[in-house]
């Protein structure tokens, strides 16, 4: 399922909205997370999963080819754990 | 980094003030979303997010796996997992946030 499918679901699902409007709370949703983490914060959503930013410290890494030191940076990259519902309910447990 | 979480009542408030559906029906369709997503991955289909990430499902092998604290061997189903791979767009847009 990609975005444009969730959106015209939720859209059969709420005849009385827009189709524009239901796209806009489709967007809403992720982009409110999305600026949540860009502030370093976390988004829990229960039986869901929780999204945070986790981070990566700066490391001496090698360029593969060359076999040349160099320095990575530190790193911060989004992180999502699986909520113990749906954890349960992919692996058909619930 | 700030401790603050965020839960469904904040996706509801965003709801509310972007589109100006009520608080009720806001919180309704963060709900809805979440079930949709949800359904699908409990069918084992993938769900792609364009500029937000994919949540994809991986089977896993059953293996021995050992209790850390006693040392003693337990056996480890098969099992199907959920993980997230978040787009490039996100990973890009956080690491330049908290960068400064």
């Amino acid at each position: 399922m990609i975005k444009s499918e969730l959106i015209e679901k939720l859209a059969a699902a709420n005849p009385h909205l827009f189709q524009r409007d239901v796209e806009r709370v489709v967007n809403s949703i992720f982009e409110e997370i999305t600026q949540a983490l860009e502030r370093g914060e976390r988004v829990e959503l229960r039986g869901f999963g929780a999204f945070s930013v986790r981070n990566r410290p700066p490391r001496q890494g090698r360029n593969p080819r060359t076999g040349d030191a160099v320095s990575v940076k530190e790193k911060h990259v989004p992180f999502f754990k699986t909520g113990k519902e749906l954890r349960e309910r992919v692996d058909g447990k619930a | 980094m700030t401790g603050k979480t965020l839960t469904r009542a904040d996706l509801a408030d965003a709801i509310h003030r972007d589109i100006g559906v009520s608080r009720q029906e806001s919180a309704q369709l963060v709900e809805a979303v979440l079930d949709m997503i949800s359904d699908t991955l409990v069918k084992g289909e993938t769900v792609k997010l364009s500029s937000f990430g994919s949540f994809q499902l991986r089977d896993k092998n059953g293996r021995v796996g050992r209790n850390p604290k006693t040392g003693e061997e337990v056996p480890i189903d098969p099992r199907r997992v959920l993980v997230f791979k978040p787009s490039q767009v996100l990973k890009e847009r956080i690491d330049t946030a908290l960068s400064k």
